[in-house]
Order: structure tokens, then C-alpha cells, then sequence
């Protein structure tokens, strides 16, 4: 599980700057430079971010919070998903304001310190293993130790407590159908054994942007949640005689809108090929002809405006017909879902 | 099919077949509140869709404090559970009894459907006549008891604030994780309820008799009496 390493050791260069509002000291704290793990959430940062700044801060309670050009950000939402989401074009350091009053609970939902995030990852994994099992007894069932150390292991990034604690959840998602080689058969297979529903948990966020784009650098920033849709809702892995099921197959199970009726007899394969290749952190070479792939199957399509313009998962772009299994086993975020964002031009917004 | 091979989980279109029949018996039998009605949503507004999605919403109720039995406290008696909307329902016969030193709040609620558990969801806010906003702490004074002490001892797990599906603004969620385990057995239990079909038109009805008494609200018996 090569892979899974590298999104567990995968980071984001943060410069924080105390918000303006916030600074009361001549002259304002200089910015923090924090290395933020992808698979983290932002508040656990505190202990770090607090040192840089807490002398020059008003006096009052702390309500950590961030904001990224003015969009406050979702703290339960993994660090690595809001880059790729608010940073089409990748800005490193990236730029983020901190603020320590003035929470905007309206809009954001309240954190109460590293419980809450606690909790939000908790319960996102029970989601999670009900959708993959039927029942989430198996988290309920978690002893207090293992619920510990398993949190410990998010929080600390060490993958190898992680998955001798994770193994005994029977979360096993589905299995790598392109690798079954027996000199290979080490500890893939080790949470398997139970009977898998073959419905994956997903978290699709869709960006839309109005002004079409060819390179990232003239992607409009995200200046509101509004432009962002969230999509909540498993895929059902469908197998094929001979054939797999591609990220391709699942993004167009998720947004079926997207594709054309005739996408489904020809559908984009090469299998065999480019099975020795299952590429990942190269996987960006071939962005263009992907998204190429993608547009054609909307142009064929009478009911659609819109087309996908890029798919990034863990903050790189994976080729679309790489099999899900691959995608999902090595690329999912310790609460056992996949997350996926994905950039869309729509051609007018009126007509819609 | 069998109600007792069925797991107590719905599909999207079930989802909005069961809140259509639980929206029209409240309409004709629970005349205390007014009605639900069913907010039509999609998730892709740039696109053509042909899947209908959308939610059940009752809004702007009042909650005084609940049924005795619930409270005994002194203060608290004569208030009757209650709503009322901004339209006069002409045969309300609940008494609307102003309490003596509390401030009236405020209540929406939603029904909204999860593609994670395949079962219904409660979301719901409060607030003051103000429109300020209620914390979970004098939410939680409005509870019936029983719900107040769950709240107490799970307070992650029972009611947390999270994002509302469509509205992307921090709203109450009762969590779902435990929903098709009961709601099977409540059907297992009613012979009349042991077909599938049925189960499923009556799935809001039987699951808001539970789901709804968290929060104070009770169905009249004839909703899940009548089998129409």
C-alpha cells in the first residue's frame, strides 16, 4: 500500500497571518508556516499556531477559526480536500488567515476544541460502515482504547497503528481486482471475510465555475460555499465480466447528468495494457487527454450545459480509467471515505 | 415481498412516496399544526436532472413546554404542546397558554433523507421570536425529560449541530445510525404493516411516531390507524 503512505504523509505548506481585525500589536505578528497534514483538520493545529500569536491578541475567549481569501473554512472538512477544492491551481504556501475571535456560527458550525473534531471523524466513520457493512456496530462496539489509539493515529499521521487498529473494524472496501498476483499477497487481504455490500462511501464536492478555462491558473477563486456542491451519496460497485470499474464508471454512477446515453456501450477501455502501470503520483501527465475523454461525452449530450473540467482526489489527477478499487484502497481518507472534487464549467448559469 | 427479509431502509424514490402519504394524513388528521409541505431541491441546479430529490419542512412552530407527564414541575402546568402558524387555523382546539416567564421559541423542522443510512432524517433549528438563534443547552430545557437525559449522556452521538444537506448552514440532527434496526422491528411487530408495500407508503408515519416524540411532537393515533 504504497500509496496509502503517501497520502498519509502528505502535506500542506500553510502561512498563516493573524487576521487583521484581531492584530493588536505594532508591528502585526509575522505569519506562521505550519506544515498541515491532508489527511488532518485545521483546529487540531492549535497548539501549534497558538505560540506566533497569542501576544498580540485582544483580550477574551478563543474561537479558533480560518478563512481563506474571506471564506471561512469548514473545519471538518480534511485540510487536503479544502486545498483542492479552494486552490484549483495549487498556491504554496498557502495563505490562510487565522482568527481567534468572532466566529461566525451562523454560517459555520461551532467547534468545541479536539472532541468535536474527534466526534466528526467518529461519526463520519460509523456513516461510513454502514454504508459499507449495513450496520455500524462494529464502531459502536470499538473498545475506549481502540477508539483512543485509533485517533491518535489521525492525529499523529502514523499509519501503521492505524491500520492494526482499523483491521479490526472489517471495513475491508472492496477488493483490488487488478492486483491479484499470489507473490504479491502479503497484508491486503487481511480485513476481508465478511459480507460487503459493494456500495462505497463518497463525499463529491462539485465546483462550478462559469468562465470556461484551459489552463488552472485562470480558475475564478471560490469566494462562497454557494458555488460548491456537496454531494453525500455512496456508489454501488458494478462488476462486468471482463471488464473493471473504472473512476470513470463511478463518477458517472454519482452524476449520471454528466454523460451521455452513449457513453454506456462504448465505454473508455484499454484494460490489460495498463495493468502492470497503475500509475499515481504521475497520473497528472495525462490530465489533458482525460479531461478531453470527459468533455466529448458531454458534448454528446443533449440534457447537459456542463462539463467536467478536473477530477482531483488527494491532490493529484488520477487517470479516469484506472480501476475505482485501486482509487478507493489507496486514496481514501481515514474515515473510509473517498473524497473527490471535481471542477465544472457551466456554460449559462440562466438557462439551467 | 416479505416485510421480514427487509432490513427497515429506504431507496430515494420510496423516500418520497412515504413523505407524500405521511404529509397528507398529518394535513387530515393532525389538526394541531399545520401542514408539512414537501420542498423540491436538487443538488445540480446547472443541470437537467431526472431524479427528483427534496425534503419535508414544517416551519415556525412554537413549542411551549411539553405534556405533564413529561414536566412536572408546577410552573409548567396548563401549557399544552402546542403550534401555531402565521395563518389562523380555524378549528385549532389546543389551548395556546402564554408561559409566565419564558420566552416563546421558535422551531423548523426537516425531514430529510440520507443516500448514507437509506433512511429519513430529522434536522431542526430554534430559535427566539427575535430570530436569534437557541444553543443546544436552552433547546434542551424545551426537551421532554427523557430526551434532555439522553442528550446528557450522548453528547456526540444523540443530537449534534452539522451542516443541513441543502441549505449548507448549520442546523440540529438527530443521528440516523440506529433508524432501520427499530423501524424494522415496529413493522414486524404490526401484522397490518407486514407487507412490504405498505411498510413503505407508512414508513414517515411509523417513523415519526418514534423520531418525533424526541422532540416533543406526537402524531394522532388515527395516522397510524388509518390504512389508507
Amino acid at each position: 500500500m504504497e500509496a496509502q503512505n503517501y497520502v498519509w504523509e502528505g502535506a500542506i505548506p500553510l502561512q498563516i497571518h493573524l487576521h487583521e481585525s484581531e492584530v493588536t500589536t505594532f508591528p502585526p505578528p509575522p505569519p506562521a508556516l505550519i506544515l498541515a497534514p491532508r489527511i488532518g483538520y485545521l483546529p487540531l493545529l492549535i497548539a501549534l499556531i497558538k505560540p506566533y500569536f497569542s501576544s498580540a491578541l485582544p483580550p477574551g475567549v478563543d474561537t479558533l477559526w480560518f478563512d481563506y481569501k474571506g471564506l471561512p473554512l469548514k473545519w471538518y472538512t480534511p485540510t487536503g480536500v479544502l486545498f483542492d477544492l479552494l486552490c484549483a491551481e495549487p498556491e504554496r504556501p498557502w495563505n490562510l488567515s487565522v482568527h481567534f475571535r468572532g466566529y461566525p456560527a451562523n454560517k459555520l458550525i461551532p467547534c468545541e476544541g479536539e472532541d468535536a473534531v474527534k466526534w466528526s471523524f467518529i461519526n463520519s466513520l460509523k456513516e461510513a460502515a454502514y454504508i459499507i457493512n449495513g450496520n455500524c456496530k462494529n464502531i459502536m462496539n470499538m473498545s475506549q482504547s481502540d477508539q483512543v489509539e485509533l485517533w491518535r493515529s489521525v492525529m499523529n499521521g502514523n499509519v501503521e497503528a492505524y491500520q492494526r487498529v482499523s483491521s479490526k473494524l472489517k471495513l475491508g472496501t472492496v477488493e483490488d481486482e487488478y492486483s491479484v498476483k499470489p507473490q504479491q499477497g502479503t497484508c491486503e487481504t487481511d480485513t476481508t471475510g465478511q459480507v460487503k455490500t459493494g456500495r462505497i462511501p463518497i463525499r463529491l464536492y462539485v465546483c462550478r465555475v462559469s468562465e470556461d478555462f484551459d489552463d488552472v491558473e485562470d480558475v475564478p477563486k471560490i469566494d462562497s460555499w454557494g458555488k460548491i456542491s456537496f454531494i453525500n451519496r455512496p456508489v454501488e460497485i458494478h462488476k462486468e465480466e471482463g471488464k473493471y470499474f473504472t473512476l470513470h464508471d463511478a463518477i458517472k454512477a454519482l452524476l449520471p447528468e454528466f454523460f451521455s446515453e452513449k457513453t454506456l456501450i462504448e465505454s473508455p477501455s484499454q484494460e490489460g495494457e495498463d495493468k502492470n502501470n497503475i500509475p499515481s503520483e504521475d497520473a497528472s501527465d495525462s490530465k489533458a487527454e482525460e479531461v478531453v475523454n470527459v468533455c466529448n461525452d458531454v458534448e454528446a449530450s443533449s440534457t447537459s450545459n456542463a462539463e467536467i473540467k478536473i477530477v482531483r482526489i488527494q491532490g493529484i489527477e488520477p487517470k479516469l480509467e484506472i480501476p475505482f478499487s485501486w482509487v478507493v484502497n489507496n486514496l481514501m481518507n481515514p474515515d473510509y471515505f473517498l473524497h473527490i472534487c471535481l471542477y465544472v464549467k457551466v456554460a449559462n448559469l440562466n438557462t439551467a | 415481498m416479505d416485510v421480514s427479509s427487509w432490513d427497515g431502509s429506504l431507496s430515494s424514490s420510496d423516500f418520497s412516496l412515504a413523505a407524500r402519504t405521511f404529509a397528507e394524513k398529518w394535513k387530515r388528521l393532525n389538526h394541531t399544526f399545520p401542514p408539512w409541505s414537501w420542498v423540491a431541491c436538487t443538488k445540480q441546479p446547472w443541470v437537467a436532472s431526472h431524479e427528483v430529490e427534496g425534503y419535508l419542512s414544517l416551519e415556525n412552530i412554537c413549542l411551549f413546554s411539553l405534556t405533564e407527564e413529561d414536566h412536572d414541575e408546577g410552573s409548567r402546568e396548563g401549557e399544552e404542546e402546542t403550534g401555531c402558524s402565521k395563518e389562523e387555523e380555524p378549528i385549532d382546539t389546543a389551548t395556546l397558554v402564554q408561559s409566565i416567564g419564558r420566552e416563546v421559541h421558535f422551531y423548523d423542522f426537516h425531514i430529510v433523507f440520507s443516500a448514507s443510512y437509506r433512511v429519513p432524517v430529522l434536522y431542526f433549528r430554534a430559535y427566539c421570536s427575535g430570530g436569534q438563534p437557541l444553543a443546544l443547552d436552552e433547546i434542551e430545557k424545551d426537551l421532554p425529560a427523557c430526551s434532555s437525559k439522553v442528550l446528557l449522556a450522548s453528547k456526540w452521538t444523540f443530537i449534534t449541530l452539522e451542516e443541513h444537506p441543502y441549505l449548507n448552514r448549520p442546523w440540529y440532527k438527530l443521528h440516523p445510525c440506529g433508524t432501520s434496526e427499530w423501524v424494522k422491528l415496529l413493522f414486524l411487530g404490526d401484522s397490518a404493516l407486514a407487507k412490504y408495500g405498505v411498510a413503505r407508503r407508512q414508513y414517515l408515519v411509523s417513523w415519526f411516531s418514534v423520531v418525533g416524540q424526541v422532540v416533543g411532537l406526537r402524531i394522532p393515533f388515527q395516522m397510524l390507524n388509518d390504512s389508507n
